[in-house]
């Protein structure tokens, strides 16, 4: 540690909106986005996070604005690359939590190459991605998760592209906790992010977050009578059972009686990045108070 | 210099020819000798053309010279190629009778045969004991102590047993005898006696900037494996975690200078080592790191470019990119290593500067520089200056905190997480004080110049230029980098031969330091810039920021300057300028 000062990390009593800074969403109104931030600043609440300990990250797009709007520290980083802007502060700074909150084409098109490298190293942060099948800011291109047929400004025809099945991928890629929200229930997704930010490790939820203005087919009204939670009995800890659900999860593209699942899909515990950095400082004699005349003799010799 | 040995091994790359070097670079150490030493070799894992090049002397050695005097040829290709350098005087060591090659007589050059193929084939049963026996001769020819060599073999096979260590002893004693059987001596060269040992710290260009990091506070550092940087890592990855820190392999460039970014933001120093191809997908988050005002070093081992280019060679030509990459008006700063002892403390002024001045900051070495070995006096490092960022360390009026409140000198306190009431929000969109994002014509005004300030003070901040030569003289070089070895080199040939010259090494090469280059220009006839790339990046930057227009001297063969071609052009400059009537 060289400059920061750390206080303990404890608990603290905060309403929701306290959580949130001065500075009003630019989005559009009926963004699912505001409703994902009010279930994160309801998630933060209710798990007593210390803003002055937590830092939420994000790349660029509309969904990307969100840590401007919060009272934590922030990073607003760039296109693709919040994810190892935030391995680099969990890494080096574990004691803190960490965030990140993204759109689906800075997740899975920019920054794809991002994601399994943090998920297989089980760093212990929270990855939210807004998913609303478009690129926003840009103004209506498909992305990654964009569903066949979706007409974008580069695509007026429609989607000739077939969508990136985003919970498979990250139960494949080795993220110890994976889920699905709806912002259209808020109390619900601030309940499974606040889960997700309790789980010790990579803890992913996908939020479905329409987007009013440019994706006229993934809207609220569309999901409300196709959500459906995973059932209670569903076994969180078998990842082969997960993958059963993730695979139906893009039914309902194509079949009218498809259902969208939300909740849980697994669970793990696995020992995550730091505790295999922590026993390797431990091994190695790690001290804030190097010998350097000891350190130095090491190169007396060739 | 009493003293002035060098030597070169030459051969297939496999063959042990950099191990060899090796050896004899740490004999020379443990005989108290100054030693620079100069590998070369193809990137291939097996095979292609290598060299390991030894300078020896009792007293500072100031480039790796312009040839050898021994030359010890593994094969014919090593002979073929460093034949042209067999003048009177030199030593030939080669591998022979039943080797590849058969060397003509050249008048004045000392030969000795010795079947190194031979011996270890069909002697010692392993074709893997060539270099052993190789050096085992060069020890008979030349006086390297034995002991010197076996405790080298020692230490390097120690975790392989001492069977391993044997053979080997056994090859090398094979050479030696060899020699002293069927030799008699007659060139003049002996390897220098043991003096006592100077209180020196022996590294690789790499390794000091690893521990010149470690030194300045670094205690994290994300990277991206890229020849020749990679060493950087792997001399840090133990180090690092001797001082609780830790050596984050990410999964791309781009990855590691995020990550370094993401830890500087919550207040550990971090660093990232690259080479060409990494620092041009790193170049976008530069204008991240100076837009949201991050400290931030990235070490830049230049190789061939451009593209993948030649990743094991010599070459200086990345100053523009670092210098100018990324896009919108980036400020930052770029420093250039000349020699082993730079590469550790311009790793701490890089980070000294990046920690004051919230901005990205590079340190450019190179190939041959990375893995060039040199005995440094040993740092004393309670008296090495750190600096710490401006920084939030008590709790903090969030009302009154403005991360990046417009200061005189360009410098804000940051905000760091754990510090009660300076959470803020960093952004790379332009912003307020308070980090609201604007485009109001003001604040993009205001907030940009902000920025560019921090660069006024860099010249006067940061130690003067060292010059050095003739006060009036006929030319006067600047060279950045492992150029400057050379030029040093060339400078004291061509001044003991009654020329006027001069020379100005810069560390800070971006902002060009334009008050001192001006100054030196005013004192010389004509300025020279040799430099190994083919735009003359460094006479270009001076261009465009001085009133000086510079003779360029350029070289793109992957391969650093020899002295004598900068000493040759410096004759050729004054004798142009005699040529000219008053």
């Amino acid at each position: 540690m060289t400059t920061a000062v750390t206080t303990a990390a404890g608990a603290v009593k905060l309403k929701p909106k306290e959580y949130r800074s001065a500075i009003e969403p630019t989005w559009c109104p009926g963004c699912g986005d505001y409703a994902v931030t009010a279930a994160i600043c309801n998630a933060l609440s209710a798990n007593g996070v210390d803003p002055d300990n937590a830092v939420i990250v994000s790349g660029i797009g509309c969904s990307s604005r969100l840590p401007l709007w919060m009272r934590t520290f922030g990073f607003h980083s760039a296109h693709g690359r919040a994810i190892p802007v935030a391995v680099g502060m969990k890494v080096s700074r574990p004691e803190l939590t960490i965030a990140v909150t993204i759109g689906d084409g800075d997740a899975f098109a920019i920054g794809g190459n991002h994601i399994p490298n943090a998920a297989r190293r089980n760093i212990d942060m929270t990855l939210i991605v807004m998913d609303n099948g478009v690129y926003g800011l840009t103004k209506n291109q498909n992305s990654p998760t964009s569903r066949e047929g979706l007409p974008g400004s580069l695509m007026p025809f429609g989607n000739i592209d077939a969508p990136i099945n985003v919970l498979a991928f990250l139960l494949t890629y080795g993220a110890t906790f994976v889920a699905q929200a709806f912002a259209g229930n808020p109390k619900q997704t601030g309940e499974i992010i606040g889960r997700a930010m309790t789980h010790k490790g990579f803890s992913y939820v996908n939020v479905l977050s329409p987007c009013p203005t440019f994706n006229k087919v993934d809207t609220f009204e569309y999901y409300r009578p196709r959500v459906q939670d995973i059932p209670a009995d569903h076994d969180t800890g078998d990842l082969l059972k997960a993958i059963g659900i993730a695979e139906h999860a893009l039914d309902h593209q194509k079949n009218p009686e498809g259902k969208v699942p939300i909740g849980l899909l697994y669970q793990t515990q696995k020992p995550v990045f730091a505790e295999k950095v922590d026993a390797l400082k431990t091994k190695y004699k790690g001290t804030d108070t190097p010998d350097w005349e000891k350190i130095l003799d090491g190169y007396k010799g060739h | 210099m009493a003293i002035d040995l060098t030597i070169t091994i030459a051969g297939e790359g496999g063959e042990g020819v950099i191990s060899s070097g090796d050896f004899l670079m740490q004999a020379a150490t443990r005989a108290g000798m100054e030693v620079v030493t100069f590998k070369s070799f193809p990137s291939e894992i097996k095979g292609g053309y290598a060299l390991s090049q030894l300078r020896i002397s009792d007293e500072k050695i100031l480039s790796q010279g312009d040839g050898f005097n021994i030359l010890v040829a593994f094969n014919g290709e090593a002979y073929s190629i460093n034949k042209p350098l067999l003048t009177p005087g030199t030593v030939l060591v080669w591998d022979g009778p039943h080797g590849d090659f058969e060397p003509e007589a050249i008048p004045g050059v000392t030969m000795y045969n010795v079947p190194m193929t031979h011996i270890s084939k069909q002697e010692l049963k392993n074709p893997i004991a060539k270099n052993m026996v190789a050096m085992g001769s060069v020890a008979g020819l030349f006086g390297v102590p034995m002991d010197s060599l076996k405790a080298s073999v020692a230490a390097k096979f120690k975790r392989k047993g001492q069977e391993v260590i044997d053979f080997n002893y056994a090859a090398l004693q094979a050479g030696y005898d060899y020699v002293k059987q069927n030799h008699k001596k007659t060139d003049p060269f002996t390897f220098p006696p043991a003096r006592p040992a100077k209180d020196v710290i022996t590294l690789e260009g790499n390794q000091a900037i690893a521990l010149g990091a470690v030194v300045a506070g670094c205690r994290f550092y994300p990277v991206y494996p890229i020849t020749p940087a990679t060493s950087v890592g792997n001399y840090l990855s133990e180090l690092i975690l001797k001082v609780n820190g830790f050596v984050y392999q990410t999964e791309d460039e781009i990855a590691a200078i995020a990550a370094a970014i993401g830890a500087s933001y919550v207040g550990i120093k971090s660093f990232t080592a690259t080479s060409g191809p990494g620092v041009s997908l790193m170049t976008e988050l530069l204008g991240l790191a100076a837009m949201a005002e991050i400290p931030l070093v990235i070490v830049d081992v230049q190789r061939g470019g451009p593209s993948t280019g030649m990743p094991t060679k010599h070459e200086q030509s990345d100053l523009f990119i670092t210098a100018h990459g990324g896009h919108g008006d980036v400020p930052k700063i770029v420093l250039a290593a000349a020699d082993v002892e730079e590469c550790f403390y311009l790793t701490i002024e890089a980070f000294n500067l990046a920690e004051k001045y919230q901005i990205p900051v590079f340190l450019l070495s190179d190939a041959s520089l990375s893995l060039r070995v040199e005995a440094i006096k040993r740092p004393d490092i309670k008296s090495i200056r750190i600096v710490n960022r401006d920084a939030a360390r008590s709790a903090v009026d969030p009302k009154e905190f403005m991360r990046y409140k417009n200061t005189p000198s360009g410098i804000s306190t940051m905000g760091v997480p754990g510090v009660p009431g300076s959470a803020y929000a960093a952004t790379g969109l332009e912003h307020s004080e308070d980090c609201g994002p604007r485009t109001s014509a003001e604040t993009k005004t205001n907030m940009t110049e902000k920025r560019w300030r921090k660069l006024d003070r860099i010249e006067e901040e940061t130690s003067p230029i060292e010059r050095e030569g003739d006060a009036d003289a006929d030319v006067g070089i600047i060279s950045w980098g492992l150029t400057q070895t050379m030029v040093r080199e060339a400078v004291v040939r061509l001044r003991k031969k009654g020329h006027k010259v001069a020379a100005l090494y810069p560390k800070v090469l971006w902002p060009v330091p334009v008050r001192q280059i001006e100054a030196f220009a005013a004192s010389v006839k004509t300025v020279l810039v040799p430099e190994a790339n083919v735009q003359g990046q460094f006479a270009e930057l001076i261009r465009s920021k001085t009133s000086v227009v510079p003779v360029k001297q350029t070289l793109y063969r992957g391969e650093p300057f020899l002295p004598k071609e900068i000493e040759a052009k410096v004759e050729e400059l004054i004798n142009a300028n005699a040529a000219v009537p008053a």
